[in-house]
């Protein structure tokens, strides 16, 4: 599925940060986002997620077509690891997730609770929930933060096998993920200062 | 949805689940009662309804602001936001599991404490009755409030505050209940007022919750 952005403009905290992004993300390629701290790169991609509205502009993909990752991995403490992956999955509709636990190394510590885990393994296993999404455009937000090399070489196997198999990836990151993909600077797209009408769009 | 459910079930019994708080919150309020205002049988018998019902309802609150707030720090409750139920259904297995964790056991330890406050023996069986009909209603409000107070830091005490105005129809009908019930009375008004209650807030209260979690996360 394509994804196109026209002229997408989001906020954060009621301030615009970004405005006129266009792209487009087609089926088996990687777009990765970049940008200073603070640029927006976040807001996008919650925007994109359909976690937050948009203040103007169209995104063609629904937000159902989206796996989102964010910074925190949604896991409970006291479930197993494998627990916590068969959670998403049976939200997702899926019943495989011994693929899943097989490319992030994970099938050794299936039954040890999330509470034991490294914050690298951690990672890993929230990672390991877009496996069993089973949906076609991975839309992740500092996905290698806490990962070591070998963990980020695991990610980007993984990744790369998604793409082959069709689907897409939009990633905000600051490093190298070891295969082809377009970038994106987000710096361009500053929102810029408007000036305040009338007294009540302060408070708007 | 059904997983989520079960999710919370096993969240909930696991250690540091809070599972047990509620129950153990309502075992101490009855025991001490007799200890504040003596032991006298007519008048522990005369407020036994109205203490059980408070008891219950002031357990049912401790618990609340752990329905979303842990989902919300660990980031689950934006997945579940982006996932494939409808936010309104995640906010009703929610309630659903606040209810089977705190309302149910509340409802059924409810007659064992109404033992310590002499309760009338007619009043027994519609102690439990009027406590199954209302505590549902309880969890769905309460679920409610801490859609409206989710990613607050503290949201406790506004949550407490935003709350307990919207129990007060449900515990004055349930004690009216009971209390008709113990006097001999005919009690079918406040049970069927407290059934319409628990069905119009599970009917209405998850597209509320619902819109409030949305605004909350954006």
């Amino acid at each position: 599925m394509d994804l196109t952005v026209q002229d997408l403009a989001c906020a954060r905290g009621g301030l615009p940060v970004l405005e006129g992004v266009s792209f487009t993300l087609r089926p088996g390629r990687a777009l990765m986002l970049r940008g200073p701290n603070g640029i927006g790169k976040t807001t996008l991609l919650r925007t994109l997620a359909g976690l937050q509205p948009a203040l103007s502009g169209t995104i063609s993909a629904p937000p159902e077509a989206m796996a989102y990752a964010a910074h925190a991995d949604g896991l409970k403490p006291t479930l197993s690891v494998e627990e916590n992956l068969r959670f998403w999955a049976r939200v997702f509709g899926q019943r495989d997730i011994a693929r899943a636990l097989d490319e992030f190394n994970l099938t050794e510590l299936a039954h040890r609770p999330a509470q034991n885990l490294s914050a690298g393994q951690k990672r890993r296993l929230g990672l390991a929930r877009l496996l069993v999404t089973g949906r076609p455009i991975w839309v992740l937000d500092e996905p290698t933060v806490s990962l070591d090399a070998a963990s980020v070489a695991l990610f980007g196997a993984a990744v790369a096998q998604h793409l082959r198999m069709g689907g897409s990836a939009l990633i905000a990151t600051h490093i190298h993920l070891g295969f082809e993909a377009v970038e994106l600077d987000l710096t361009p797209f500053r929102a810029r200062p408007r000036a305040m009408d009338r007294f009540d769009e302060a408070f708007a | 949805m059904i997983a989520l459910f079960l999710r919370d079930l096993a969240l909930a019994i696991r250690a540091g689940g809070g599972f047990g708080l509620g129950l153990a919150f309502f075992l101490i309020v009855v025991v001490l009662v007799p200890f504040g205002v003596g032991p006298e049988r007519g008048i522990l018998a005369a407020i036994a309804p109205g203490i059980l019902w408070v008891g219950a309802l002031l357990a049912c609150l401790l618990s609340l602001d752990r329905i979303f707030a842990l989902d919300f720090e660990d980031g689950s409750l934006d997945l579940l936001a982006t996932a494939p139920i409808p936010l309104e259904g995640v906010v009703a297995m929610k309630a659903a599991a606040h209810w089977v964790t705190t309302g149910l056991p509340l409802t059924l330890a409810a007659p064992v404490l109404g033992l310590l406050l002499h309760l009338e023996p007619a009043a027994y069986g519609w102690l439990v009755l009027s406590l199954a009909l209302g505590t549902p209603a309880l969890s769905m409000i309460g679920t409610f409030g801490a859609a409206l107070t989710v990613g607050l830091r503290r949201g406790g005490l506004l949550l407490s505050l935003l709350v307990l105005p919207l129990y007060v129809p449900t515990l004055i009908f349930g004690a009216e209940a009971v209390a008709r019930g113990a006097a001999g009375q005919a009690n079918a008004t406040p049970l069927l007022m407290l059934a319409g209650i628990t069905l119009a807030t599970l009917a209405l209260l998850p597209f509320a919750a619902a819109a409030a979690i949305r605004i909350n996360l954006r």
